[in-house]
């Protein structure tokens, strides 16, 4: 695995509109984005309405998967290129869950609409409609994903890897400053956690740091590469894009996504917090 | 949830007695620019939050008192002000040069 695999730049995208056999796919969580033009082609996965289960706080389980993608037209051989709004974190979160459910060939596009759009590039507003798929999705691999239960057992023997900013890290804010503080968790962070914020390893426009700076980024600040890893943020996109630099940029292994993220860990009962 | 609510608008809901509100709008030339990216960034420099500027250029962050720094970018340009916020409403502009 190495950066070619699973990165496409926003020029390869252009190149390669209207292609059979790839599929372009924004994920964001308010779709006015993709309503309001998106790259052409592309069809839209709804990061709330679509990729959460409706009643338990999960992802969908299995046949629920393989109804959407089927419904969205994605077959197991097709090539998928993720993108969307928020620096790519939910397509990010995205390219975790296909790879959960074992997609081949899944990308994400550097830089994502922002990188997009402060090009200029051409964005449509054109229905999208492609033929229904029997998609088959395989069973969860959970090695890529971790529970509360993990989180606490990893206090003071794996890597925690907190990518909040650091005010949400020390406490100060419960959650990203473009929402509202209101929150019923306890403010703080997993004891022996260390605070690498996602946006360190993305460039203003939105793309990722090259491989030398990210492997710099993680070593000055205490990574240790002997030990399995788990990331956290406030609900798990974020951390995704963490997973995403440490497990498929930089190929390191046994890195786990923490989704339940703060928002579980802040509200468990009787859990050590450090602020 | 970490998708940003819609910018700018009423603040009907909001209870400013609790939050520091931090908004306002990007210009250029005189004009508000819709679509422009606006990041928050804390005391050190680092990244807490971003959105995209409404129709009307305006766009409103969630904080905490203390000192804040906007930060604009859209294809116009970039701008960049600092402020030291308090509970409640602080209103400022950005200007793309």
């Amino acid at each position: 695995m190495s950066r070619n695999d699973v990165l496409v730049t926003v020029d390869w995208v252009q190149e390669n509109l209207g292609q059979p056999g790839i599929v372009f796919v924004e994920v964001d969580e308010d779709t006015s984005a993709y309503d309001g033009g998106h790259i052409e082609g592309a069809v839209k996965l709804d990061w709330k309405k679509d990729l959460q289960d409706p009643l338990r706080r999960d992802y969908l389980d299995k046949t629920a998967f393989e109804a959407l993608l089927s419904s969205r037209g994605i077959a197991n051989d097709d090539t998928v290129v993720l993108y969307g709004g928020n620096n790519n974190w939910f397509a990010a979160y995205a390219y975790w869950y296909f790879k959960i459910y074992g997609h081949g060939d899944v990308k994400l596009m550097d830089g994502g609409r922002k990188k997009w759009e402060l090009d200029g590039r051409p964005l449509s507003k054109d229905a999208v409609d492609r033929p229904a798929t029997q998609y088959s999705a395989s069973e969860p691999d959970l090695s890529i994903r971790a529970f509360r239960d993990e989180v606490v057992a990893a206090i003071g023997s794996k890597n925690l890897v907190d990518v909040r900013s650091p005010d949400e890290f020390s406490g100060k804010i419960l959650a990203p400053a473009h929402l509202p503080q209101e929150q019923s968790q306890r403010a703080g962070h997993v004891p022996t956690a260390i605070n690498i914020p996602w946006s360190k390893a993305a460039n203003e426009d939105g793309t990722f740091k090259s491989d030398e700076q990210l492997a710099a980024l993680y070593g000055e600040q205490g990574f240790d590469d002997s030990k399995e890893t788990i990331a956290y943020c406030r609900i798990g996109e974020r951390s995704s894009h963490t997973w995403f630099v440490l497990s498929e940029l930089l190929g390191k292994k046994n890195v786990k996504n923490y989704d339940g993220s703060w928002v579980e860990y802040g509200s468990l009962v009787g859990v050590p917090i450090e602020k | 949830m970490c998708g940003a609510p819609k910018q700018g608008g009423s603040l009907a809901g909001i209870d400013l007695s609790t939050q520091t509100v931090i908004q306002g709008s990007v210009w250029h030339d005189g004009a508000p620019v819709a679509g422009a990216y606006v990041r928050l960034l804390d005391g050190t420099d680092e990244f807490t939050a971003e959105v995209v500027t409404s129709p009307e250029g305006e766009f409103r962050f969630f904080a905490a008192p203390g000192e804040w720094k906007l930060r604009a970018l859209a294809p116009a340009g970039k701008g960049q002000r600092v402020l030291e916020a308090e509970t409640g409403l602080n209103e400022t502009t950005v200007v793309l040069e």
